[in-house]
């Protein structure tokens, strides 16, 4: 879920919600329906973003039982240990690790890698995997194989890796450079963008080895029910809670 | 019904706060003595790492209060393991309510486990009408083998404890308040259990 101003933005078509926008709404109707997790990320550009994250994390909290991921913006230590006060069960960083890599290592230290994700947006360039900031519009000099390794070593306890070549398309995801992570790493890897049907997921989970799949409109949109595509996951051979 | 949520500093409860009170009830977060022991419940959480979690134990005495408990005790996560005889993780000693000596996940597998696993073998009221096997949710580096005290068994390398209880002490390596419904029932179940 991409959160602006405390509201659900990007494309949220549920007609059987008061109020698609609620992020606190939606996440109890993902909750209920099956979803494993959730991710929050805040694309507001505001000064007051820190305290309207932290206060609907905790509207999120007292209301879903299974876990969540917030990100967006978290920079230093203090946003950390105030999302996870509130009752995040993860944080994501990504642009900032990216800048002061050794953030990565303090916020493990701290609080234990179980509770840090790592978000990596990528995209080729001349056939080589380049990191990305700023929702993958500005290159960096990181080549993202070398990247996984280094946020792993540093105390990362998963990648959410998103290809921005993919993202949007909906013609499945990076299949190639996820088997790529997860064979350079020994910690879990989220696939994300590209979703658009359920052979997809399937095809992420064993062409590109990852261990958990995210998509945001194809939930939005009610193109996928996560019921029927739990159900053919595991019919898949695929090891899911359902 | 007076629940204690034991304070120590050891990470994040409001989640398991705010799962007692989906069920109606308030968690009481305290370091208190008197206060643990006049309640009903008593919940021991837990995140981080154990030596430095053990060392708020003993430096507060509360190492000393927990094993000589007589109302029903949950442990979850690094709680449970804490109540065991000691833990790999900084070789730190435990509370030795569970005879069992906690373990590090080898290299084989992904270390921590972040995610949802099913536990099987479910033996005691704390599982009334969960189903065998049920998912839940798990993150953690450090596991306890199979003992004595295993109530419930999860695989992941090996199958181990995901589940322990020795008299009025019960404690789970998942989590119960992030396990969706199913998690919510063993909560309610473990409220519901009179010693």
């Amino acid at each position: 879920m991409d959160i602006k101003n405390g509201r659900t933005v990007k494309g949220v078509n549920f007609v059987n919600l008061r109020d698609a926008g609620d992020p606190v709404e939606l996440a109890s109707f993902y909750s209920k329906n099956g979803a494993d997790e959730l991710v929050f990320l805040d694309i507001s550009a505001t000064e007051e973003r820190r305290k309207t994250l932290a206060n609907l994390v905790l509207e999120i909290a007292a209301k879903i039982n299974i876990p969540f991921t917030v990100g967006g913006g978290v920079a230093s230590i203090d946003d950390v240990s105030q999302l996870l006060n509130n009752g995040a069960d993860k944080v994501a960083i990504n642009s900032a690790a990216v800048k002061k890599p050794d953030l990565i290592d303090k916020i493990s230290g701290k609080f234990g890698s179980q509770c840090l994700v790592v978000a990596i947006d990528a995209k080729q360039i001349e056939g080589e995997w380049i990191v990305h900031l700023i929702g993958g519009k500005t290159p960096t000099t990181i080549k993202l194989f070398d990247w996984v390794k280094e946020v792993e070593q540093r105390g990362a306890g998963e990648i959410l890796f998103t290809s921005m070549d993919h993202d949007g398309t909906k013609n499945g995801f990076a299949n190639e450079a996820l088997s790529t992570i997860s064979r350079l790493v020994n910690i879990p890897v989220i696939a994300s963008g590209g979703a658009g049907n359920m052979q997809h997921f399937e095809d992420a989970f064993i062409k590109g080895k990852a261990d958990a799949a995210l998509a945001a409109s194809v939930f939005h949109f009610k193109e996928i029910e996560i019921s029927k595509l739990k159900s053919t996951l595991t019919a898949a051979g695929i090891a899911i809670r359902n | 019904m007076k629940i204690a949520i034991i304070d120590y500093g050891a990470g994040n409860i409001k989640s398991i706060q705010f799962a007692l009170q989906r069920l109606g009830f308030e968690g009481v977060l305290t370091s208190n003595e008197a206060e643990i022991r006049q309640a009903d419940k008593v919940i021991f959480p837990g995140v981080g790492e154990a030596s430095s979690a053990m060392e708020k134990l003993v430096s507060s005495g509360l190492d000393k209060v927990i094993p000589t408990l007589t109302q029903p005790v949950l442990g979850i996560c690094l709680g449970m393991q804490l109540m065991c005889t000691s833990t790999e993780e900084g070789n730190a000693k435990g509370l030795g309510i569970f005879n069992v000596t906690v373990k590090r996940f080898n290299a084989a597998v992904k270390v921590p486990q972040i995610g949802w696993n099913t536990i099987s073998e479910l033996k005691s009221t704390l599982f009334n009408n969960i189903k065998d096997p049920s998912f839940m949710y798990l993150v953690h580096s450090y596991y306890a083998p199979l003992c004595d005290n295993t109530i419930a068994t999860t695989t992941y390398e090996t199958a181990y404890s995901t589940a322990l209880k020795s008299d009025n002490f019960y404690g789970v390596q998942f989590h119960p308040e992030k396990s969706g419904e199913v998690g919510a029932m063993i909560l309610s179940n473990f409220l519901k259990i009179e010693e």
